[in-house]
C-alpha cells in the first residue's frame, strides 16, 4: 500500500538538483515526523526518493526534502 | 530561478495608542464638517490637514492636490477607554486566563509545558480558556479568582457571592485596561500573543484613528446639498458624545450620568467598527437605513475583498438573453444591432487605412440595418482628446482625420469577441467567435456549442467581450476559437457536437436505406458546403434517386475510414455486421457511408467518434466545418419528416394493457408469496443478511423485474415510429426507462435505496394496516404516468422526486465549493520546459506534467498513438 521510500545519497541529491536546477528549498517537503519517513530512519535535510504505481506512466518517481514540522 | 520578490513572513498586530498619535496629522476636536461658506472647519472631521477632495484646494499636510494626495489620518482622543468590538473574544479569554490581582496566566510553569510542550515539541498547543479551571486559586499570588461573564456585545462582569447570594459587578473598560496592563510579557507567549507588536491593554481604545477623508469623501446631490459618507456621520456621533461626556466629567457630575455616557460611547465606537454585531441595535440612518460602517466596507459579495479585489466590473462587455440559431456557424456568435452600435473597436489611421477609416467616420453612429456599413462612435486625436460623433460633425471630423489619429469603429461581421457564461468552470466557458451581426435582441448560438458553455435557452444570459488590442485579438484567434477547443481537456474527446435534434435528424436519415429524389436531396444538402453531387445511386423510370447513406457521406471529409458500433447498438453476443437488424453497425469506406446509422456515439457532444477522428486525420478547422455542416443537414433532415411527440404517442392496445396488468398482477402475488414464507419463519436468509433483509431485496427484485417487463411490453408496441423511442434509441433525449415509465408502470420509489418505510406506527401511511409488507404500502406504483397515479402512489412518488432533488441540491454545492478551492490552489501553476510543473515561485509540485507528460487533448484516451485508428484506416475493417 505505502510506495517505496527510499534516502537518497549525496551524489544523487546533487544529480537530482543539477538535472531541474533547483535548490533544495524548490523540492516538495515532508515532515520528519511522517510515518514513512520514521520507518526509513531519515532524517531533516534528508532527500528522499518515493517511487509509486502511475495510472499514467506506469511507474512515478518523486523526490521530497524532509522537513521539521513546523509549530502551531 | 526564485521570483524577485517572495513574502518571508506576514506580521499581525495591534496599533497602540502611541502608534495611532504619532501616524496622526491632527487632533480632531469638532464635530462639525464645513462652514456656511462651504470650508471645512480646522481641527472638524474634514480638516484639510486629513487631505482634500475637493479639486481646486491643496492638502495641508502634504501640499498636493485632491487628485495626488493619498490622504492623512486624523486621532480623537476618547474621554474614557472603550471596548475594541473586533477584539472581545480575546478580552474574555485573557480576563478568564489570567489572575485578577497580580496578572499572571492562572497556570504553573508545569501546567503550561504540559500543554504548550517543550521547545522542539510539535505536538503543543496554544493555552485556551478550557486549561484553566474556573474560580479557582491564582498559583502565584494565591488570590481567588472570580467568574467572568461575557454578555455580547462587550458588557463583562465578575461573579461576586456576597451574603450567599450572586451578584455581578460590572467591569468598565478602564478596569479591564488595568487588568490587560498587568499581564506580564511572558505570560503572553503561551497564548498565541507576541506582546511585542500587540500588548492586550491595546485592545481597549484610548485614542481612536479618524481615517482621512480621501476614504470617506461627501458627495454634492443634484440640489447642491452635501451629503456626508456613513463614516462621517458616525465620526459625528462619537465626537459629540465625547465632547458631553469629557464636559460632565470636568463638571463632576454623578456617577449615573457618566456610567450612561460612557456606554453611549462605547455604543457609538461599537457600531463605527461594526454595525452588524449580535446584541446591539444597528446604528441608523436619518432614513431608517442601517449605515454601512468599517466592517461592512469589507465583509460579504460586495465587500472589498470580493468585490473590489478579487473581482471587478469590466469595460467593453455586454450581456444579453441567449437564444438558438443552426443556421449560424458554431464559430459565430449572433450579435444584436444595438449591441453592436455601442461597442467599439479602435482602430489606428496609417496611411493605408484612411480612405476606410474616413468613410467609417462618415457612416456615424447610427448603423440603421445590419447591412449597412459599420460606422464609428468616436475618433481620439493625436493629444488623446476624444471627439464624439453626431449627425452634425461627421463630415468635418472625416476630413481632419489624418495618421496618428484613432477611430473607434463600431463591431462588424468577422470581429472576433470573447464569449462566457457564467459558472465559467472550465476553459471552454469562454471561447472566442466570430461576430456575426443580426437583428433582434439575442446573443444567437448554434445550439452545438451548448454543451462546452452547459448552456440552455430556457433565459439563459451570456457576457460578450472585446478584445481592444492587436495581441489580445491574435490571442483570442489562435488560443480561444471555438474551433480550437473542440477536444476538452477534461477526457480529451469532443465536447461540441450534435445535441437534441441534431441526433434524432441524422438518426431519421441515415437509418435503414432510404431514396431521395434530386429536389429533396438538395433540399437536405442546401445549407452545407457541398459543391459537386455524386452520381445517383438509382436510376427508376429515369427519375435519379440518391440514398440516405450517400446524402450523409457527402459532408465527411474523403479518405475517411471508421468502423464502429452505433449507439443504438445492443452490444449482441455475435454481431450481425452489415446484417444488423437495427442498422447499427457504422462502416465508413473512404468517406463513404457504407453501412449503420450515424447517432449520437457518432456526431453527439462529448461522443463524437467521427469528430473526435477527423480532428485527429484531418484539423480542427475540418472538425468544425463537419460539426457546421452536420448541424444544418440534420435539422433539414428532422424537418423533412416532422418530428412530434403527444400524449397519445404513449397509447398502447387492449393486448398490452392486458399484459402489463398480468405481470404486475403476478409480482403482486409473487410478493405476497414471499411475506407469506418469512412470516411463516421459513425464509431463509442470504449470507450476511438479516431475515428481514433478504426479505426486503427480494421484493425489490421481484418488482423490479416486473417494471422492466412492462417496459419490455410497451416497447414491443412501441416501435421506430414513436418518437420518444427515436430519441431513447439513438440517444438523443431520454432513455427507455422514461417510456417504460410513461406507458408501462412507474415502479418502485425508494429512499436511500430501500422501499419507503417512515410514516406513521408500523405503516407508511393510515390506507393501510399496521404491519402491511406488501408492494402498494410501501412506494411501489403500479399504474404509468399516462395512466395516472392513485392518492397513495403520488405520495410516495412525491417522497421519491424530493430525494432526488435534495441530493442534486447538495451535491452541485459541495462540488462547487470543492471545485472552487481546487482553482484556487492550482490556479498559478504551469508546465515549465524541462515538463515539471512548477509554482510561480520554482518550486516543483510535480516532477513530470501528469507523470506521463502527455497532453489529454493529444492523447488518444490516454494513450500516445492511436493504434487501432491507424490501423483502421489503412485496412479499412474493424480491428
Ligand atoms: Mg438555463
Ligand atoms: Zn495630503
Ligand atoms: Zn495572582
Ligand atoms: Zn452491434
Amino acid at each position: 500500500m505505502v510506495p517505496d521510500h527510499t534516502i537518497m545519497s549525496e551524489e544523487e541529491v546533487s544529480a537530482l538538483l543539477s538535472r531541474y536546477n533547483i535548490t533544495t528549498e524548490q523540492l516538495p517537503k515532508i515532515f520528519h515526523d511522517d510515518p514513512a519517513v520514521k520507518t526509513i530512519g531519515a532524517n531533516v535535510d534528508d532527500v528522499i526518493r518515493i517511487v509509486r504505481k502511475s495510472h499514467t506512466a506506469g511507474r512515478a518517481e518523486a523526490y521530497r526534502l524532509v522537513i521539521k514540522r513546523p509549530k502551531k | 530561478m526564485p521570483s524577485p520578490k517572495r513574502i518571508g513572513q506576514i506580521e499581525f498586530g495591534l496599533l497602540s495608542p502611541k502608534e495611532i498619535r504619532e501616524m496622526s496629522v491632527r487632533k480632531i476636536i469638532w464635530a462639525d464638517t464645513y462652514d456656511d461658506d462651504g470650508f471645512p472647519y480646522p481641527q472638524g472631521l474634514m480638516d484639510l490637514n486629513l487631505g482634500v477632495i475637493d479639486p481646486g484646494l491643496r492638502c495641508k499636510t502634504c501640499d498636493q492636490k485632491a487628485s495626488e494626495c493619498p490622504g492623512h489620518f486624523g486621532h480623537i482622543e476618547l474621554a474614557k477607554p472603550v471596548i475594541h468590538v473586533g477584539y472581545t473574544r480575546l478580552i474574555r479569554k485573557l480576563l478568564r486566563v489570567t489572575c485578577r490581582s497580580c496578572g499572571r496566566v492562572l497556570l504553573s510553569p508545569d501546567e503550561i509545558e504540559k500543554v504548550v510542550g517543550t521547545e522542539d515539541d510539535q505536538t503543543g498547543e496554544l493555552l485556551s480558556e478550557k486549561d484553566v479551571k474556573k474560580e479557582r486559586i491564582c498559583p502565584h499570588c494565591g488570590d481567588q479568582q472570580l467568574k467572568i461573564n461575557f454578555e455580547k456585545p462587550t458588557t463583562f462582569s465578575e461573579v461576586m457571592v456576597e451574603e450567599g447570594k450572586k451578584v455581578e459587578h460590572k467591569l468598565t473598560p478602564a478596569d479591564i485596561r488595568a487588568r490587560m496592563e498587568k499581564i506580564p510579557n511572558e505570560d503572553l507567549i503561551p497564548l498565541g500573543i507576541n506582546p511585542d507588536v500587540a500588548r492586550p491593554e491595546w485592545t481597549i481604545l484610548t485614542v481612536l484613528p479618524v481615517p482621512p477623508v480621501t476614504m470617506r469623501p461627501s458627495i454634492i446631490l443634484e440640489n447642491g446639498q452635501r451629503s456626508e459618507d456613513d463614516l462621517t456621520h458616525k465620526l459625528v456621533d462619537i465626537i459629540r458624545i465625547n465632547q458631553r461626556f469629557k464636559e460632565n466629567q470636568d463638571a463632576g457630575a454623578p456617577q449615573l450620568i457618566i456610567e450612561d455616557l460612557w456606554e453611549l460611547l462605547q455604543y457609538h465606537v461599537t457600531t463605527y467598527l461594526d454595525n452588524e454585531v449580535a446584541g446591539c441595535p444597528p446604528a441608523r440612518h436619518r432614513s431608517g437605513r442601517p449605515l454601512k460602517t468599517l466592517s461592512q466596507r469589507l465583509k460579504g459579495k460586495d465587500g472589498r475583498f470580493r468585490g473590489s479585489l478579487s473581482g471587478k466590473r469590466v469595460n467593453f462587455s455586454s450581456r444579453t438573453v441567449i437564444s438558438p440559431d443552426p443556421n449560424l456557424s458554431v464559430s459565430q456568435v449572433g450579435v444584436p444591432r444595438a449591441v453592436a452600435n455601442e461597442m467599439t473597436i479602435p482602430v489606428r489611421v496609417t496611411t493605408h487605412n484612411i480612405e476606410e477609416l474616413k468613410q467609417i467616420v462618415r457612416n456615424g453612429p447610427l448603423r440603421p440595418d445590419v447591412n449597412a456599413p459599420c460606422g464609428a462612435n468616436y475618433v481620439i486625436r493625436p493629444d488623446n482628446r476624444r471627439l464624439r460623433l453626431a449627425d452634425g460633425n461627421l463630415d468635418t471630423v472625416a476630413d481632419l482625420i489624418e495618421p496618428g489619429y484613432t477611430v473607434e469603429r463600431q463591431l462588424r461581421d468577422g470581429d472576433v469577441v470573447l464569449f462566457n457564461r457564467q459558472p465559467s468552470l472550465h476553459r471552454m466557458s469562454i471561447m472566442a467567435h466570430r461576430v456575426k451581426v443580426m437583428e433582434g435582441r439575442t446573443f444567437r448560438l448554434n445550439p452545438a456549442v451548448c454543451p462546452p458553455y452547459n448552456a440552455d435557452f430556457d433565459g439563459d444570459e451570456m457576457n460578450m467581450h472585446v478584445p481592444q488590442t492587436e495581441e489580445a485579438r491574435a490571442e483570442a484567434t489562435i488560443l480561444l476559437s471555438v474551433h480550437e477547443n473542440i477536444l476538452s481537456p477534461r477526457f480529451g474527446g469532443p465536447i461540441i457536437g450534435g445535441i437534441h435534434d441534431h441526433v434524432s435528424g441524422i438518426f431519421m436519415l441515415t437509418h435503414g436505406t432510404r431514396w431521395f429524389t434530386k429536389e429533396e436531396a438538395l433540399y437536405l444538402l442546401r445549407y452545407a458546403r457541398v459543391e459537386h453531387m455524386p452520381p445517383p445511386g438509382k436510376v427508376d423510370d429515369g427519375i435519379q434517386y440518391w440514398s440516405n447513406k450517400q446524402i450523409f457521406s457527402m459532408i465527411l471529409p474523403d479518405q475517411l475510414n471508421m468502423v464502429f458500433h452505433a449507439s443504438s447498438c445492443q452490444n449482441c453476443d455475435t454481431c450481425k455486421k452489415e446484417m444488423c437488424e437495427r442498422d447499427a453497425y457504422v462502416r465508413i469506406i473512404d468517406g463513404i457511408l457504407e453501412s449503420g446509422t450515424i447517432d449520437k456515439k457518432a456526431i453527439g457532444a462529448f461522443d463524437g467518434q467521427i469528430v473526435n477522428r477527423i480532428i485527429r486525420h484531418y484539423s480542427m478547422r475540418r472538425a468544425a466545418d463537419f460539426i457546421d455542416d452536420l448541424t444544418k443537414i440534420s435539422i433539414r433532415a428532422i424537418m423533412f419528416d416532422g418530428f412530434s411527440f403527444g400524449i397519445d404517442d404513449e397509447d398502447l392496445s387492449k393486448t398490452e394493457y392486458g399484459q402489463i396488468d398480468e405481470v404486475l398482477k403476478s409480482a403482486a402475488s409473487d410478493v405476497t408469496r414471499r411475506i407469506k414464507i418469512y412470516e411463516d419463519g421459513q425464509l431463509e436468509p442470504m449470507p450476511g443478511r438479516t431475515v428481514e433483509e433478504t426479505l426486503e431485496m427480494q421484493i425489490m427484485q421481484v418488482l423490479g423485474k416486473a417494471r422492466d417487463q412492462t417496459g419490455q411490453i410497451a416497447g414491443r408496441h412501441l416501435g421506430l415510429g414513436n418518437s420518444a423511442v427515436v430519441m431513447a434509441v439513438s440517444g438523443a433525449r431520454g432513455s427507455m426507462l422514461n417510456l417504460t415509465q410513461m406507458a408501462g408502470c412507474i415502479g418502485q420509489q425508494s429512499v436511500r435505496g430501500e422501499r419507503i418505510v417512515r410514516g406513521y406506527d408500523d405503516r407508511t401511511l393510515p390506507h393501510f394496516r399496521k404491519g402491511d409488507r406488501g408492494s402498494d404500502a410501501h412506494g411501489f406504483i403500479a399504474h404509468s404516468y399516462k395512466g395516472g397515479l392513485n392518492p397513495t402512489e403520488f405520495f410516495f412518488h412525491a417522497i421519491g422526486g424530493r430525494e432526488g432533488l435534495v441530493d442534486t441540491a447538495v451535491r452541485t454545492s459541495q462540488s462547487g465549493y470543492l471545485q472552487r478551492r481546487m482553482i484556487n490552489a492550482l490556479q498559478d501553476l504551469k508546465v515549465a520546459y524541462d515538463g515539471t510543473v512548477r509554482s510561480t515561485g520554482g518550486r516543483i509540485i510535480q516532477f513530470q506534467y501528469g507523470e506521463d507528460s502527455t497532453d489529454p487533448t493529444k492523447s488518444a484516451f490516454g494513450d500516445p498513438v492511436d493504434v487501432k485508428g491507424i490501423v483502421e484506416s489503412i485496412l479499412k475493417e474493424e480491428v
